[in-house]
């Protein structure tokens, strides 16, 4: 069924999501809307289940139960067509080592069907600032410079919506500010970014909504504006420790 | 209550079937008493077959529907499967040693092609504990079991077209119809109290199953 | 013919990344040129002997060169997760097995290219002809459609190298047997027509699996 209930208030829209593996419940019953150009950023524990709500957004993982719309469009039903509009940047760079940074840009465009390739590979290489490294094999390449490539790699086809599984894991200061700079670049104003992070100071200095994910559920969730860096630091400790 | 029924059911069939087979059927001319292991050796190949027939549509039927309850029934009927197998595996070459003068003969489709059916199952199990976690486990083992039946068919068709026809397989004497009428009668009656004992161990095996689910649920919510 | 445009890309990433490491196709080429020259040293020189193990023994070497080739053909997508990022591409689950078929194939069909001159060579045999050639790439069609099945499910194990060999080698059986069969009868310089029964079997094989692993391929990647 194509459903085209294009709504202007959401691109994302969750409903009732759950993720079981086998009798290990991940996910249980998420509720979550995501606003165009919203940045939402994932705060929780290890084993939350915030790779696995990202996974399946990406389309990587099927959901046991629930509906997940992306641009107006079920996930279930269109799976091909929605996970066009959606970019995945994770702690793995999804690169092959042995190929260089040029054709793994060239082979991911093939798959997002990129018109012009070529240009947008360069666009992309500017943005991240590896123009000069584009043609060397991505296995010589430090942690950080493959990460950036991992960026670019997400960007090429202009998705709607990025998702960022703890892209910092591994990078060094000097690259997560790059990493973040490029968020920024490249027509993100109407980009909606949904970030997973340890990291509370980070995350709150970049997200706009800030949620708390523990035990497979949303346990907090709260503006920017409504609260301090401080007051994050507390309701989060408060919203894991009562869950548990 | 359907349990009871199938257990005395069972257990009547297996009464008579005895009874069939050590005192009422006539014993074989050429091949003398120790033709009687044939009642048992048939039975053990068919639910071999039946066994891994429902594990192949209960492994359809967990992937598609992604509900626990098909993959227990797969995997407790594959845990029959794989014991009446090697039922099959050790009454016929006792059967075959007396008659053929041989234990095991390749060139008879049969054997091998039991043996290969045996590993392919041996497989499935293995496939599921080395998977690391229960529920991928339960997936690649539904996978091996739809894709080791869709086997059978070839490997049944490739032994037989391999035979060099040496010794004749009972098997054949049933379809030829060469078998006296008292003898069909005692081996339908022998397959019957099988099945049933098939239906009353798969019915035993997939609730003791679901038991230990339970337990380990109610387990984990007290934690 | 967007499909096929995706699954050569696929191809095209794999062949890449293989010139420039040459990790399968120069390992295992090593691998199958030591198998043969064992299988000369286990056989003796007898020419009437050697007639007879000829098609056996190249067929036990290309099954396990197939298994040792098949192992490895995850391991680059499972390395920086992308075998995920494939996933989250937006391409179905069938295009990433078919690309990994032809990749694969390509692989295997370059091994054997060398190895059966060189077979032949050291055999003392006419293994060139039109009659070999043919049954060696049908089979080797059967065997990639199979491993590349089993290949996506063992790298997802705990035990990757030995779950392969487990559930591809019983499952290639019926194959085996045809492919050793019809290459006998070929090498012994028959007809087209008196093997035509076995490449029967080995098409049916290949038509059968290729369509069975192509649905099953996405239960297999996907959680």
């Amino acid at each position: 069924m194509g459903q085209n209930i294009t709504s202007p208030d959401w691109v994302v829209k969750v409903t009732g999501l759950t993720k079981s593996f086998g009798n290990q419940r991940a996910l249980r019953g998420i509720d979550l809307e995501v606003r165009p150009g919203e940045f939402i950023v994932i705060f929780g524990p290890n084993g939350a289940g915030k790779s696995t709500l990202l996974n399946v957004l990406a389309g990587i993982i099927n959901p046991s139960s629930g509906s997940i719309l992306i641009g107006g469009r079920s996930l279930q039903d269109n799976a091909e067509e929605v996970r066009r509009q959606i970019g995945v940047v994770s702690h793995q760079t999804f690169l092959y080592g042995n190929l260089t940074a040029y054709e793994n840009l060239e082979f991911y465009s093939r798959m997002y069907d990129v018109p012009r390739c070529e240009e947008r590979i360069e666009e992309v290489a500017a943005i991240v600032g590896m123009t000069s490294r584009l043609h060397d094999r991505v296995s010589t390449f430090s942690r950080g410079m493959q990460q950036r490539i991992s960026i670019a790699r997400a960007l090429l086809h202009k998705p709607a919506i990025m998702l960022l599984d703890e892209p910092e894991t591994g990078l060094d200061q000097q690259a997560i500010a790059m990493l973040w700079e490029t968020l920024h670049a490249d027509g993100a104003e109407k980009r909606s970014i949904i970030l997973t992070s340890h990291n509370l100071e980070r995350g709150f200095e970049l997200g706009e909504r800030l949620l708390v994910l523990d035990k497979g559920k949303i346990v907090y969730e709260v503006f920017k504006k409504d609260l301090d860096l401080d007051g994050l630091k507390t309701a989060y400790q408060q919203s894991t420790r009562v869950s548990q | 209550m359907a349990r009871k029924i199938l257990l005395w059911l069972t257990l009547v069939l297996m009464m008579i079937a005895l009874y069939m087979v050590f005192v009422y059927v006539p014993t074989e001319k050429e091949m003398g008493i120790v033709q009687r292991i044939f009642y048992l050796m048939v039975p053990a190949g068919w639910l071999a077959m039946l066994s891994f027939t429902i594990v192949f549509l209960g492994s359809i039927l967990y992937l598609v529907k992604r509900v626990d309850k098909w993959d227990i029934i797969a995997r407790s009927s594959s845990e029959l499967g794989i014991v009446f197998t090697t039922m099959a595996l050790i009454v016929g070459p006792i059967w075959a040693k007396p008659i053929w003068g041989v234990w095991w003969d390749w060139g008879t489709p049969r054997l091998p092609a039991t043996l290969i059916l045996w590993f392919i199952y041996l497989a499935y199990f293995m496939v599921r504990s080395f998977a690391a976690e229960e529920s991928r486990g339960a997936r690649f083992a539904a996978v091996v079991g739809i894709v080791g039946f869709v086997d059978i068919p070839i490997i049944a068709l490739s032994n037989t077209l391999w035979q060099r026809e040496q010794f004749q397989h009972p098997g054949a004497l049933v379809f030829q119809g060469g078998l006296d009428p008292k003898m069909t009668l005692t081996l339908m009656v022998s397959i019957f109290a099988f099945t049933a004992l098939y239906c009353l161990l798969l019915l035993l095996r997939v609730s003791l199953r679901n038991a230990e689910i339970e337990i380990r649920d109610l387990k984990e919510l007290s934690d | 013919m967007n499909f096929w445009r995706k699954v050569i890309a696929i191809t095209w990433k794999d062949a890449l990344s293989e010139m420039r490491t040459r990790e399968i196709i120069f390992s295992v080429l090593v691998f199958t040129l030591l198998v043969i020259v064992i299988f000369n040293f286990a056989f003796g020189t007898s020419q009437e002997v050697i007639v007879l193990v000829a098609p056996g023994s190249l067929w036990v070497t290309f099954a396990f060169a197939g298994v040792l080739s098949l192992n490895r053909a995850f391991i680059p997508e499972k390395e920086q997760g992308c075998l995920e990022g494939l996933m989250a591409c937006p391409i179905s689950r069938e295009i990433i097995y078919v690309g990994k078929v032809v990749s694969s194939l390509l692989f295997m069909l370059i091994i054997e290219a060398i190895a059966l001159p060189i077979f032949a060579f050291l055999f003392n045999l006419p293994m060139l002809s039109l009659q070999v050639i043919t049954i060696t790439v049908l089979t080797t069609v059967g065997f990639v459609a199979v491993g590349t099945l089993f290949s996506a499910l063992a790298v997802n194990t705990k035990a990757r190298e030995m779950v392969l060999p487990i559930l591809f080698l019983p499952i290639v059986v019926p194959i085996i047997i045809g492919a050793v069969e019809a290459s006998g009868l070929a090498l012994a310089g028959e007809s087209w027509a008196s093997f035509s029964s076995w490449l029967g079997i080995i098409v049916a094989f290949d038509a059968i699996f290729l369509v069975a692993s192509f649905l099953v391929f996405a239960f297999v990647v996907e959680e």
